[in-house]
C-alpha cells in the first residue's frame, strides 16, 4: 500500500497549495465589503395561487422561460404542466415509473423531462401533432438514480445521478455526449450557468463543482459544507454559485475568487436545505428547508429578511419565474404555492 | 463512475484533478465581491421580490370588485 500512501501525500499537498492561494487572494471579506450597505427590507410574500392536483409528495419543480408556465413532478406518478395565472392544468402526463425525484421544462417551451429511481431520463414532446404527449426519447446509460436534470436546448439534456456522475446527452439519438466524473458521492443537484457554457453539480460528497460543457471538463471544486449538498444554483451574474446542504446552511461560492464569500447559517436553523432559488438581481435567496418553511435571506448581508410560511409538510423545490414576478413552492403535502 | 473505481483509481483521478485546479486563475476577493455587490445593488430596483408588484399590475391578484369564475 505504499503507492495508495505516496498518492494521498501528493494530494494533501496540492490541497494545501490551493487553500494557500485562495487565501493570498482573500485580501477582504464579503462582510467588510457589505458593511456600508444598508439591509434589504422585511420581505413579505403572500400567497397568492395554490395548484392543487397532486395526490403525493411532490419532489420538484421548474417554470418555463418567459412564461407562467411551470412544471411539477409528483410521486402520484404525474407530471403536470401548470397555467399558474389561471391554476389550470395544461397537461396531466401519467409517468411510467412514479418514483419520479427530477423534472425539467425546456427552454423553447416544447419539451419536459422527468427521472428518478427508474435510472433514467424521460423526454416528453408537449407540442406533438396529436395533440397527445408523449414519451419522445428515453435517455438511459446511469447506473444510479436521476437527481436532476437541466435542457440545454431542444437537443440537448444534461442529467446529475446517484451514481456520482453528470450526463450532457444528444436528446435526437437519445446517447450519451459527455460524461462528467469526478464526485466521490451521489450527485444531488445542478444547474446551468445563464450563458449554457458551464454547469455546477451539488454532491454528497460535500462539494460543488463547476464544469466546462464544451470541454469536458471539471473546473473548480468548492468544499466547505459539513454535510451533503442538496440544492445548488447560480447567482444571476453567473459568476458565482449558490448551494444549499444537509448541514443546515447554504453558501455563496465566487467563482473568479475561487473560494467560499459567505454562508448563511442561523443558531435556530437545525434542519437541512432541500431546494433554493436567488431572486433576479441575486439580492433575495430562497431557501427550502425541512422544517416545512422556506427562509428568504439579504444574500449581500447574510441576514434573514422573511420567512414564507404556509406548507404542512416539507418544501422540497422551489423556483423564480424568469421575469422574477413571482416564487413557486412545492411541497411534500401535494401542493404548489405562487407567492409574491 | 465513482462506484466501479477502485480506491486507487479514485485517488489518482482526484490527483489528476488537484494538479489542474492547482494553477486556477483567482482574482482579489475585494475586487470580485464589489462587482457581485455593485451588480446586485443596480438590479434590486427591479426585482419586483424586493419591490413589490403593485396590485394592479400582479397578474396574481384577483381584480378588484369580483372575481372570475369559470
Amino acid at each position: 500500500m505504499g503507492e495508495m500512501e505516496e498518492l494521498r501525500k501528493e494530494a494533501d499537498n496540492l490541497k494545501d497549495q490551493i487553500t494557500e492561494a485562495r487565501k493570498v487572494v482573500q485580501d477582504t471579506t464579503l462582510q467588510e465589503a457589505v458593511a456600508g450597505t444598508t439591509l434589504v427590507g422585511r420581505v413579505q410574500l403572500k400567497t397568492r395561487k395554490t395548484l392543487r392536483g397532486h395526490l403525493a409528495k411532490i419532489y420538484a419543480m421548474h417554470w418555463g422561460t418567459d412564461t407562467k408556465l411551470c412544471v411539477s413532478a409528483s410521486q402520484d406518478g404525474k407530471l403536470i404542466v401548470w397555467d399558474t395565472l389561471t391554476t389550470n392544468k395544461v397537461n396531466a402526463i401519467p409517468l411510467k415509473s412514479s418514483w419520479v425525484m427530477t423534472c425539467a421544462y425546456a427552454p423553447s417551451g416544447n419539451m419536459v423531462a422527468c427521472g428518478g429511481l427508474d435510472n433514467m431520463c424521460s423526454i416528453y414532446n408537449l407540442k406533438g401533432k396529436d395533440g397527445n404527449v408523449k414519451v419522445m426519447r428515453e435517455l438511459a446509460a446511469h447506473t444510479g438514480y436521476l437527481s436532476c436534470c437541466r435542457f440545454l436546448s431542444d437537443s440537448e439534456i444534461i442529467t446529475s445521478s446517484g451514481d456520482c456522475t453528470c450526463i450532457l446527452w444528444d436528446i435526437e439519438t437519445g446517447t450519451e455526449k459527455t460524461i462528467f466524473a469526478g464526485h466521490l458521492g451521489d450527485c444531488m443537484s445542478l444547474a446551468v450557468s445563464p450563458d449554457f457554457k458551464m454547469f455546477i453539480s451539488g454532491a454528497c460528497d460535500f462539494t460543488a463543482k463547476l464544469w466546462d460543457i464544451r470541454e469536458a471538463t471539471c473546473r473548480q471544486t468548492f468544499s466547505g459544507h459539513e454535510s451533503d449538498i442538496n440544492a445548488i444554483g447560480f447567482f444571476p451574474n453567473g459568476n458565482a454559485v449558490i448551494t444549499g446542504s444537509d448541514d443546515a446552511t447554504c453558501k455563496l461560492y465566487d467563482l473568479r475568487a475561487d473560494q467560499e464569500l459567505i454562508t448563511y447559517q442561523d443558531s435556530g436553523i437545525m434542519c437541512g436545505v432541500t431546494s433554493l432559488a436567488p431572486s433576479l438581481s441575486g439580492r433575495l435567496l430562497l431557501a427550502g428547508y425541512d422544517d416545512f418553511n422556506v427562509n428568504i435571506w439579504d444574500m449581500l448581508k447574510a441576514e434573514r429578511v422573511g420567512v414564507l410560511a404556509g406548507h404542512d409538510n416539507r418544501v422540497s423545490c422551489i423556483g423564480v419565474s424568469s421575469d422574477g414576478m413571482a416564487c413557486c413552492t412545492g411541497s411534500w403535502d401535494s401542493f404548489l404555492k405562487i407567492w409574491n | 463512475m465513482a462506484r466501479d473505481m477502485s480506491d486507487i483509481d479514485i485517488l489518482k483521478m482526484e490527483l489528476e484533478q488537484l494538479k489542474k485546479e492547482v494553477s486556477t486563475p483567482r482574482e482579489p476577493v475585494s475586487k470580485t465581491s464589489k462587482e457581485t455587490m455593485d451588480w446586485c445593488e443596480a438590479a434590486s430596483g427591479t426585482d419586483l421580490l424586493i419591490t413589490g408588484v403593485p396590485d394592479d399590475k400582479n397578474p396574481y391578484k384577483p381584480e378588484k370588485g369580483g372575481c372570475i369564475i369559470t
